[in-house]
């Protein structure tokens, strides 16, 4: 075993162990470790006095301000619920047209419902509301289930296709796949439906085919888009004649709707938002469309 | 390899394989349609490739007896070279997930690629594959060192090593499968663990035994830190790990603990693993490499012993603090805050340590980069240990958790402090194991050194950007007292931040591939020659260790 010796650099003594030319001083302890390991000590021992600490038997100490995580936690939410209760109040008495047409609460209603709609909403309808393939805009004026403030809300309360017991049904029959009509007539049709919206297509190669498909249309499709092609919001089937498609206006992705029929979904709201939040959409949705250019 | 082991650890070798290839067939029997019998085979064809290569050398002529007056070295060879794979591997995973946080559609759309298997593969590859082998190769290394004793005998630290990545390999198949206990840092299933507890059990005898015959009085602060390291290993995977299997032929398990007690118990390991994995084993590096690098004495024996004792004994309280605001009693979250911000001082103690004893030698770090390794991984040491338990605090808590902030803490810690005190280490240890005096490039290793500070510094500062701004956008209110920011609006925010990320992680990666670069090129470069000088005891024959 090595024997003691000083470094030179420091002027310690070393320890007199080596372990492969390691060799340590014996430098004593800076009294600063001592001094913050006092002071992290006694912070210890101050908060756990005054806050809940150690465990006893099959209690724990409380500690002395008497604090507790869970009735903190329900506090907070109680006053935060009484500081908005003055405005909530009003949303939630007045009727649609006076909320509509008081600035002040529709502030609150653009405020409170952005981040409401991107937390619940944006990530089916895009958090500009203007959907996406298989997620309608809903800024587009045209709605499946009407654009009334009753209509809006009772399609949050319930949703589409939805587990709720009243949720609005509505179906898309596929056409093609189950048999009800030949590949041709689902040709015909989709570049009749085309037709509709793109004045184009009747003038084009395919203006025999839309012609065709126009009897087809006349037969199998409206009874639930009616004979102008125009929908019908009392189940939910589009308007099939304006520039806004749901799952795309383009030949095939029409002829893909036909074949394939659709069956979109959309939640019911029911027991995950509030009555008033669920107002505060419906509010907030209306007021993007009218608002869009 | 085979010439390095005698007849009978040849046989015992066989013997291991043949055990280990039926295990594996017994698995793959049970497992039958379900996911544990891909593991099982798995196991068999590992054992089945060592079997035969046991075979093929089990004739070559026994090592000499001369072998016993020099340590055994093959094994930290090897183990350095896995780790460095694994880095890579790892590292190369974690940049993957980073940019599929920015590009989503990176996951091409395939299930084995998604973010949610990725990264375990990205954690447990860095911190097992490579952080873990690091430990296995240079405590094998330094156990021998500072006890001036030769492994008690050539198989264990094989089976160790082997064994340990077939581990490894196993876990990471696993998560591109989908085989998960969904416990952090812990997601391989019993099967695994059982496998793992072994290994490791046969790592601390090993410990032990080279311990046992040690041929200095005193045993040095590394092997203090080296030994915590894989006995508290075993305790914490052991229990964190008790589950029931819903059959011997599934790989699904239930851990025995449900609710409020699981997620105390997967903290108390969670935070643990970062003391005893991440903290313990690479204080027995820094204390061992980084001397000896610098060629000056520990500045403070006593600071060491003080260091030692509050690490070990205060992280083991503070795990709770990752479960502030929980169903976990409040007081239970006071015991893991309190003890949190009492640990700071023994950390930093232990930190400034290492920075003192850099006294007399900081022109060395000026010029040596694999010593600025080392000395920056102490200062991110203490950055992060320092983060650590302010971010335990309950208020500072309520605003970082759950944010980016805590992934900024975790890599200060894990490429700052964990990677570069590991690289630094391994530019110290592979010219001494292949017998040069230097690296292949020096300028390669002063590549990787800016390379891995700059990747470190853009990741950290990017992610304690983009985490308070989260923390804050999440808890700020309207007038009328409802929520500013949608969870939308704040990834929105996020995203610039996690291109810098991913460009940092980037960085860092080249540097780990520089860094494998430079040491094939060193081992290809290596010579025949031995440094009589690094044995057991100068001049004489060792005391058989076998
Ligand atoms: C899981 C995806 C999803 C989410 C989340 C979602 N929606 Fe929908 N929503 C849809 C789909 C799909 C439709 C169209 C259903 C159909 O095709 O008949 C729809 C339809 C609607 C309609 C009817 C449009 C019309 O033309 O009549 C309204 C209004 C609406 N959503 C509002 C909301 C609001 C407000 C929220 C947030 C509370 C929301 N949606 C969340 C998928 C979703
Ligand atoms: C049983 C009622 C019903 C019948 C019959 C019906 N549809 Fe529909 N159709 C719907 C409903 C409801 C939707 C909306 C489905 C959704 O959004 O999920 C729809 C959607 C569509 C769409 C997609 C619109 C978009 O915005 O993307 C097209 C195209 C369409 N129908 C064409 C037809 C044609 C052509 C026929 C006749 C062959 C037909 N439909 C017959 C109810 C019907």
């Amino acid at each position: 075993m090595a024997v003691e010796e000083r470094d030179p650099h420091s002027g310690y003594l070393t320890t007199g162990h080596e372990w492969n030319g390691i060799k340590e001083l014996n430098t004593p302890v800076p009294r600063v470790v001592f001094v913050f390991l006092a002071l992290t000590f006694a912070f210890s021992l101050v908060y756990w006095l005054l806050m809940p600490s150690f465990p006893v038997g099959t209690t724990y100490l409380k500690g002395l301000l008497g604090v507790d995580q869970r009735t903190a936690v329900t506090e907070e939410l109680r006053r935060a619920s009484a500081s908005r209760a003055a405005w909530a109040r009003r949303i939630e008495t007045a009727d649609y047209a006076t909320i509509r047409a008081d600035p002040n609460l529709m502030g609150l209603v653009r405020e409170t419902g952005r981040p409401l709609f991107g937390d619940n909403c944006a990530v089916c309808h895009g958090t500009d509301a203007k959907g996406g393939p298989g997620f309608p805009n809903l800024t587009s004026g045209s709605w499946l289930w009407g654009g009334k403030p009753e209509d809006v809300a009772r399609t949050l309360q319930v949703g589409i296709n939805a587990a709720h017991p009243d949720t609005r049904a509505s179906q898309m029959l596929a056409f093609g796949r189950d048999g009800m009509l030949s590949r041709e007539d689902v040709d015909a049709v989709a570049a009749y439906v085309q037709s509709l919206s793109d004045r184009s297509v009747s003038s084009g190669p395919d203006a025999a085919s839309a012609a065709a498909g126009a009897k087809v249309f006349a037969s199998k499709c409206v009874a639930c888009h009616g004979p102008a092609a125009k929908g019908s919001t009392s189940i939910g089937a589009p308007d099939l004649t304006d520039a806004f498609w749901i799952y795309g206006g383009d030949r095939s992705s029409i002829r893909a709707s036909i074949w394939g029929g659709r069956q979109g979904h959309m939640p019911s709201w029911e027991a995950r938002l509030t009555d008033l939040d669920r107002k505060i959409l419906t509010l907030y949705v209306l007021d993007l469309g009218a608002r869009a250019p | 390899m085979i010439a390095q082991l005698t007849i009978q650890e040849r046989q015992s070798a066989l013997m291991i394989l043949g055990g280990l290839a039926l295990a594996g067939l017994a698995l793959a029997v049970a497992g039958g349609q379900d996911l544990l019998a891909a593991h099982g085979w798995l196991t068999v064809v590992c054992a089945l490739a060592g079997l035969f290569y046991v075979i093929s050398g089990y004739f070559e002529p026994e090592p000499s007896p001369e072998r016993l007056a020099r340590y055994y070295d093959e094994p930290t060879k090897a183990g350095v070279v896995i780790a460095m794979i694994w880095a890579i591997a790892g590292l190369f995973v974690g940049d993957w997930v980073a940019w599929q946080l920015v590009f989503p559609d990176l996951a091409f759309e395939g299930a084995w690629s998604s973010f949610g298997r990725l990264r375990p593969i990205h954690t447990s590859g860095v911190i097992f594959g490579f952080g873990g082998n690091a430990l296995i190769a240079t405590s094998f290394h330094v156990m021998q060192r500072a006890t001036r004793a030769r492994l008690p005998d050539q198989i264990t630290p094989w089976f160790v090593l082997l064994g340990y990545n077939l581990f490894c390999v196993i876990a990471a198949t696993g998560y591109l499968m989908g085989v998960t206990q969904s416990k952090e840092y812990a997601e391989p299933e019993w099967y695994a663990d059982i496998w793992l507890a072994i290994v490791w059990v046969t790592y601390f005898l090993l410990f032990l035994r080279t311990l046992a015959r040690r041929q200095e009085p005193h045993i040095y602060v590394a092997n203090w830190y080296y030994m915590a390291f894989i006995l508290l290993v075993a305790v914490l995977h052991v229990v964190n790990n008790l589950a029931v299997p819903i059959s011997f032929g599934s790989a699904k398990s239930y851990s025995v603990f449900s609710g409020v007690q699981d997620a105390m118990t997967q903290w108390w390991y969670g935070h643990n693993a970062v003391a005893f994995f991440l903290t313990a084993g690479f204080l027995g590096m820094l204390y061992y490499f980084l001397p000896v690098r610098a060629g000056r004495p520990i500045y403070s024996y006593r600071m060491s012993i003080i260091s030692f004792w509050g690490i070990t004994f205060m992280y083991m309280w503070a795990g709770s603090h990752h479960l502030h605001f929980t169903a976990l009693p409040q007081w239970v979250q006071t015991l893991g805050m309190t003890f949190s911000v009492m640990l700071l001082v023994p950390s930093w103690a232990s930190a400034s340590n290492a920075l003192m004893t850099l006294n007399g030698a900081w022109t060395k770090v000026r010029d040596d980069a694999t010593l600025r390794f080392m000395t920056v991984a102490a200062i991110f040491y203490g950055i992060s240990t320092f983060e650590g338990s302010f971010m335990a605090i309950r208020a500072v808590n309520s605003l970082s958790h759950y944010t980016d902030w805590t992934i900024g803490h975790v890599h200060a810690g894990a490429l700052g402090w964990v990677a570069m005190i590991t690289f630094g280490s391994i530019y110290a240890l592979v010219p001494k194991l292949w017998n040069l005096d230097t690296m292949y490039s020096g300028r390669l290793v002063e590549l990787h050194f800016w390379l891995a500070l700059s990747g470190t510094l853009v990741y950290v500062f990017a992610m304690w950007n983009s985490g308070i701004i989260q923390g804050l956008m999440w808890r700020s209110y309207t007038e009328a007292g409802t929520l500013s920011y949608s969870f939308i609006d704040s990834l929105v925010a996020m995203h610039p931040y996690y291109i810098a990320r991913a460009v940092g992680g980037l960085l860092f990666l080249l540097g780990a591939l520089v860094g494998f670069y430079n040491i094939v090129m060193t081992i290809r470069t290596a010579s025949a020659a031995q440094d009589e000088s690094d044995a057991p005891v100068l001049g004489a024959a060792v005391q058989a260790g076998e």
